[in-house]
C-alpha cells in the first residue's frame, strides 16, 4: 500500500511538473484521453469511423512530415507509399490469406522498398525539381495497376479484405493506439541524433557533408522511414476499408497530406496530426451542404493560411506560449519569469 | 496510323508547350509553384462555353472575354491570396492548390459536372491521302506556334521581357538595377495566366469540358517542365513535343496503351533527369542545386 502510494504521489509530481507547466501539453494529454475514452462516452457508429479513418490518415501525414518537413525533401507522391503498402496488403491477404497482424507490415516493407527505388535516383534533385518528379512516381504505378486488370483488380481495386478486428470498437483501438505509438515512435526519431541530421540537411546540405556526415545515406534513411510510417497506415486502411482501389494512389490524395501538413505546420510532426483530426472531422461537418464540401473546405485553408502561413497548430502555439531568452525552455504566455532559470521574459 | 501520330503529337504537344512555358515563366521570377496554372485553362475554358452558348456572341468575341476576365481573376488572386504570403513557399504551394480546388468546385456547382463541348471555330475538314484533318486542328497548331513565336518575341525583344529574363535569373541583382520586382512578379504572372487562357481557347474546340479537366495537363505539363529544365523555353518546347510523340506511340501502337500512355511520358523523364538532373536545356544555378 505505501508503495503504490509512493508510485502514486511521483506519479502526480510528474503530471504537475512536466504536463500541466505548459498548456499545449495539457491539450495533447487531454486529446490523448478524450481519443482513448471516446467510444466508452459515445456510441456513435458514424463518428467513431471518422476517428478511426482520421487516426490512420495522421500516421500518413505525420510520415510526409518526417520526409519532407524535416528532411526538406519535398515530396509530391507520397500516395505512392501508401499505394503500395495498400496493393501489398490487399495482394497477400488475398491470395495467400495472411492475416492483417501479418500483412501489414509486410506492405510497410514493400513501402520502404519503394522509399528505395524512388529514393536514389532522387538523391540528384533538390527542391522543385524533386517535387515535381517525385509527383510522377504514384501515376505510373496507377497506369500499371490499370494495365494489369486481372492481377490488381484495374479501376474497381481489391475487395473482400479480412477486417481488422472483429468488432468496430476493437477496430478503433488498434488504429488509435498505434497511432499515438507511431507518432511518438517519430516524435522521438526527430527529437534523436539522427532527427538533427535531418533538420541540418533542410537547412544547409552543403554544410553537413562538409562535416562529415554521409547525406546521402541520411536522405535515403529519411525516405524508407517515411515509406514504413506511411506504409503501415497504407495497410491499415486497406484492411478497414477493406478495399484496395486505386484511389489510394490518386494525385489528390498526395495532394491531401500536403495540404494536411502545411496547414497544422510542418518540421513539427504534431502539427499535421493535430490538423488530420481539425480538417478531416471539419470536411464531414460540412455535409450540410454537400456539394459545396470542397469548395468550404478550399476556403477555410485559403482564409488560414493567409492569416497564418506557418501554419495553424503553430501560430496557436506562439500565442499560448513563449521561449525564454536565456535558457530556450518554453513557457506559458502568461508568466513573467521563466519557470526554469527565473529569468525576465521579454 | 502515322498521320494520326503526328497530329496527336503536333496538338497536345503545343498544349503542353504553351502551358509549360506559362508555368515556368512564373516559376522562374517569382518561384511561385503555380498549381493552379490549369485550372486558369480551366475556367477559360468554361468562359468561352458560356459566352458562345448562353450569351451566343461570336467566338472570337468569346475568347477574348475569357482571356481579359482570367487575366483579373489571375491578378485579383495574386493579390488577395499569394502576395501577402509569398515569403512562406510551403505556404504558396497549399494556397495554389486550394486555389485550383475553388475553381474546381465553383464551376461544379455553375455548369455540373456534364461533359461539354465547343464548336469548333473553322468548320470541316482537308483530306490527305485518305486521312480527315479537321480544319480546326490546323488552326490549333498554328495558333499555338503564333503564341510560341509572340511569346519567344516578347521574352527576347521587349524592356518587360528582358526585365523578366533578368529577374528570373537573379532576383536581387535584377532589383539593384532597378526593376521592381514586385511589379515584374506581378505581370509575369498576368501574362503566364493569360497565356494559360490562350491556351484553353486554341485547344477547346478538340477537347471535352468537365470540371476535372486540370488534372491531366497539369501533370503533363509539370513533366515537362521538369524534363526541358526549368526556367527554360527551349526546353519546354523541345519537353512537350518528345513526350508528346511518345505518348502518341504508347497509344497508336501498344495494345492497351491508353492506360500506360502517362507512365510511359512520365518514365521517360525520370530516365532523362537521371542522365541531366538539371533537365534537358536548364541551367543549374548554385543556390538551387
Amino acid at each position: 500500500m505505501g508503495l503504490l502510494g509512493f508510485y502514486l504521489r511521483k506519479l502526480v509530481t510528474i503530471f504537475k511538473g512536466e504536463i500541466f507547466v505548459l498548456p499545449s501539453r495539457i491539450v495533447v494529454f487531454v486529446f490523448v484521453v478524450v481519443l482513448l475514452l471516446f467510444p466508452v462516452l459515445i456510441d456513435d457508429p458514424y463518428l467513431l469511423r471518422i476517428l478511426t479513418l482520421a487516426s490512420i490518415f495522421a500516421i500518413f501525414a505525420a510520415s510526409w512530415d518526417l520526409l519532407s518537413g524535416f528532411t526538406g525533401q519535398m515530396n509530391f507522391g507520397h500516395a505512392l507509399f501508401f499505394g503500395v503498402s495498400c496493393y501489398t496488403a490487399a495482394l497477400l491477404n488475398l491470395h495467400f490469406h495472411i492475416p492483417p497482424w501479418g500483412t501489414i507490415p509486410l506492405g510497410a516493407l514493400a513501402a520502404v522498398l519503394a522509399g528505395l527505388i524512388i529514393g536514389i535516383p532522387c538523391l540528384r534533385l533538390r527542391g522543385t525539381y524533386l517535387a515535381l518528379t517525385t509527383l510522377a512516381f504514384p501515376i505510373i504505378l496507377m497506369g500499371i495497376v490499370f494495365a494489369l486488370p486481372d492481377l490488381t483488380g484495374g479501376e474497381l481495386g481489391l475487395s473482400g479484405l479480412e477486417r481488422l478486428a472483429k468488432s468496430r470498437v476493437a477496430a478503433f483501438y488498434i488504429n488509435v493506439i498505434l497511432m499515438i505509438a507511431l507518432v511518438a515512435t517519430m516524435w522521438k526519431i526527430t527529437d534523436s541524433k539522427t532527427g538533427i541530421i535531418f533538420h541540418a540537411i533542410r537547412e544547409d546540405e552543403v554544410a553537413v557533408r562538409a562535416s562529415g556526415i554521409n547525406t546521402t545515406r541520411y536522405k535515403l534513411l529519411a525516405f524508407c522511414l517515411s515509406g514504413f510510417f506511411a506504409g503501415i497506415s497504407g495497410g491499415l486502411y486497406a484492411h478497414y476499408m477493406r478495399i484496395a482501389g486505386p484511389s489510394t494512389l490518386e494525385v489528390s490524395m498526395s495532394f491531401q497530406v500536403v495540404i494536411w501538413s502545411v496547414f497544422g505546420g510542418i518540421v513539427t510532426i504534431w502539427g499535421p496530426v493535430g490538423a488530420v483530426f481539425i480538417l478531416f472531422p471539419l470536411l464531414e461537418f460540412f455535409r450540410f451542404w454537400p456539394e459545396g464540401r470542397l469548395l468550404m473546405f478550399a476556403f477555410v485553408i485559403l482564409l488560414i493560411l493567409l492569416y497564418m502561413p506557418g501554419g495553424l497548430l503553430h501560430w496557436i502555439r506562439d500565442k499560448i506560449e513563449s521561449e525564454c531568452p536565456r535558457c530556450k525552455i518554453r513557457n506559458i504566455a502568461t508568466r513573467k519569469t521563466c519557470r526554469i532559470c527565473s529569468a525576465e521574459m521579454h | 496510323m502515322i498521320y494520326d501520330i503526328i497530329l496527336t503529337t503536333l496538338i497536345n504537344g503545343s498544349t503542353w508547350a504553351l502551358l509549360a512555358i506559362g508555368f515556368s515563366l512564373i516559376f522562374g521570377v517569382a518561384r511561385i509553384v503555380n498549381i493552379a496554372h490549369t485550372a486558369f485553362y480551366m475556367v477559360a475554358a468554361y468562359c468561352i462555353f458560356y459566352g458562345t452558348y448562353r450569351l451566343g456572341v461570336h467566338p472570337g468575341l468569346a475568347v477574348l472575354m475569357a482571356i481579359v476576365l482570367v487575366m483579373v481573376l489571375g491578378l485579383i488572386c495574386y493579390k488577395l491570396f499569394i502576395e501577402p504570403i509569398r515569403e512562406h513557399e510551403a505556404a504558396v504551394l497549399i494556397a495554389t492548390i486550394a486555389l485550383a480546388l475553388v475553381f474546381q468546385e465553383l464551376v461544379l456547382l455553375i455548369f455540373t459536372g456534364d461533359f461539354r463541348t465547343v464548336p469548333a471555330l473553322i468548320a470541316g475538314y482537308l483530306e490527305i491521302s485518305g486521312v480527315k484533318i479537321a480544319y480546326q486542328q490546323l488552326l490549333t497548331i498554328a495558333a499555338a506556334g503564333v503564341i510560341l513565336a509572340g511569346v519567344w518575341t516578347f521574352l527576347a525583344k521587349t524592356r518587360l521581357g528582358l526585365a523578366i529574363r533578368a529577374t528570373a535569373q537573379d532576383r536581387e541583382v535584377a532589383n539593384l538595377m532597378g526593376m521592381n520586382e514586385a511589379r515584374v512578379a506581378m505581370l509575369t504572372l498576368v501574362i503566364s495566366v493569360a497565356l494559360a487562357a490562350l491556351t484553353g481557347a486554341v485547344v477547346l474546340p478538340l477537347s471535352v469540358l468537365n470540371p476535372h479537366m486540370w488534372m491531366g495537363p497539369l501533370i503533363m505539363m509539370m513533366a515537362v517542365v521538369v524534363l526541358g529544365g526549368l526556367g527554360s523555353m527551349k526546353g519546354s518546347f523541345v519537353g512537350a513535343y518528345l513526350l508528346a510523340l511518345s505518348e502518341a506511340l504508347v497509344v497508336f501502337l501498344i495494345p492497351k496503351g491508353a492506360f500506360l500512355r502517362e507512365s510511359v511520358a512520365l518514365s521517360i523523364m525520370i530516365l532523362v533527369l537521371l542522365l541531366r538532373p538539371e533537365g534537358l536545356f536548364g541551367v543549374a544555378f548554385e543556390e538551387e542545386r
